[in-house]
């Protein structure tokens, strides 16, 4: 059985409730265990990297150190910005023994690298999942056209990760897709930044920025836009109201975690999925599956 | 941007260059300005300089006009950038740089909702171990003075479960508020 550390991070019980229920509805499926840190803390994401290099580095390798106490070799944070973060800590702590040694200085337990970071889409991407998958899939997806949209920190800057993806046109998501039945629709904004916490602090840029990627996955033809991050979902889908109004237009997309999506082709219950959770209804997709 | 008298910039801030090298652990110089990172930046249309200019100001010393400018302040650190660099430059770390030298320097006007974005968000984290999304937003905007940000989606968020009204303390919040004092002493020079 396959088993890795798990690094929920702050948002997967919250802003990305849905990503955590499908995630681990999914895994119970395929026999995947995710073995939780144990009290875990935030990764910093972008505000302490835009602080201070010291505590960015910091406090992802306290995790990476709780994450040495369980039995496992792998770390994964289905949140692309934590994953990229602990990515960085392995990168640059592995090729620099002084900048470990202040590190761990701060920690009360040392972070030695044993425990390597894998990328969250691998875990199902990988051949032998996408096998399992696909032989398991009781609710086919076919008919469903999705824009598979990685975001920018799965795969950038890819010299930081054991594993990368082509950071220009990723595979892993696509792969996913097609295992499942349905279409992944080819389509230019794949890792089109979304302006990630701009939505706080200069809202106009990222409504601009989502406005192009969901006009795009739109002209592609797709019938939802699936992700691998919460604050990329959170700006396309919550905020996907705000692009409407300031744009004229209706683009009513519904934009599930991919995990959402495999659960659906296993045939697990749209409701234990957390699809109401979404803010721009899909229903019409669920229904283009049969699954509402 | 007018008259500009190029090598006493250099000349003046030498040390500055140096230490935004010594600091991103990367070498600008490299740069031969080819601009695949100012085309590929989502940000580059509303910065006043884009990444590749904001290179070039930097290795001739423009000090105060790259702390000053909003590019800074825009670059949400997609990485594009860093990934298609041909010279190998980690663009998107200079800009986490520069960020704490303009900082530093008081240079913080055009920066002010990314800092107090940066400072709520880092807060919760100090306190609780991790992020409390509620009290980030009700710190942010009373900072910014913007009452109504995002409000309209609180109620919503709540009730689907998005929204927690009380922060998780995880049992290791003094070894973080540790790992923040110690840094800050440390990078405190």
């Amino acid at each position: 059985m396959a088993r890795y550390a798990f690094y929920p991070g702050c948002s997967l019980d919250t802003t990305a409730v849905e990503y955590g229920m499908s995630t681990h509805a999914v895994a119970r499926k395929l026999g995947i265990e995710f073995l939780e840190v144990p009290d875990w803390n935030c990764c910093g994401a972008s505000s302490a990297h835009m602080t201070d290099h010291l505590l960015a580095l910091a406090l992802p390798a306290r995790v990476l150190a709780l994450a040495e106490t369980l039995p496992v070799n792998e770390l994964v944070a289905p949140c692309a910005a934590c994953h990229q973060r602990f990515a960085g800590v392995e990168y640059e702590l592995s090729r620099d023994e002084e900048l470990k040694k202040k590190v761990n200085s701060l920690l009360d337990r040392p972070y030695t690298g044993k425990v390597k970071v894998k990328s969250f889409l691998e875990v199902f991407a990988n051949p032998e999942t996408l096998d399992k998958i696909q032989k398991s899939v009781k609710r086919s997806l076919k008919g469903l056209k999705v824009a598979c949209y990685y975001g920018c920190l799965f795969v950038k800057p890819p010299k930081v990760f054991n594993y990368a993806d082509d950071p220009e046109n990723p595979q892993a998501m696509d792969n996913i897709i097609r295992a499942l039945g349905a279409e992944p629709v080819p389509w230019p904004y794949k890792t089109e930044c979304c302006g990630a916490s701009l939505a706080m602090t200069d809202e106009e840029i990222c409504t601009k920025l989502c406005n192009d990627i969901l006009r795009v996955a739109k002209d592609a033809g797709a019938d939802c836009v699936v992700t691998c991050c919460p604050v990329c979902q959170q700006n396309l889908d919550m905020r996907q109201v705000s692009v409407e109004n300031k744009y004229g237009t209706k683009y009513r997309m519904p934009v599930p975690f991919f995990t959402q999506l495999i659960g659906l082709a296993l045939g697990i219950d749209a409701q234990a999925l957390g699809f109401k959770k979404l803010f721009v209804s899909p229903v019409k997709m669920l229904q283009k599956v049969g699954a509402a | 941007m007018g008259e500009f008298n190029l090598s006493q910039a250099l000349k003046a801030n030498r040390s500055f260059v140096d230490k935004v090298i010594e600091e991103s652990g990367q070498d600008i110089r490299q740069c031969y300005q080819c601009a695949k990172c100012s085309g590929g930046c989502p940000g580059a249309y509303a910065m006043d300089y884009p990444p590749s200019q904001i290179m070039r100001m930097l290795a001739l010393g423009m000090k105060d006009k790259v702390l000053k400018s909003r590019t800074i302040w825009v670059c949400m650190g997609c990485n594009t950038c860093t990934t298609r660099c041909i010279r190998n430059i980690d663009i998107a770390r200079v800009m986490d740089t520069l960020r704490q030298e303009a900082v530093k320097a008081g240079y913080t006007e055009k920066g002010r909702t990314v800092i107090a974005f940066n400072d709520a968000f880092l807060g919760t984290v100090k306190s609780y171990g991790r992020l409390f999304e509620a009290g980030l937003l009700i710190k942010f905007n009373l900072s910014t003075g913007n009452l109504m940000k995002d409000a309209q989606f609180g109620l919503p968020m709540l009730l689907k479960g998005k929204a927690k009204p009380f922060p998780h303390k995880i049992k290791g919040r003094s070894e973080v508020k540790k790992i923040f004092e110690k840094t800050k002493q440390m990078e405190g020079n």
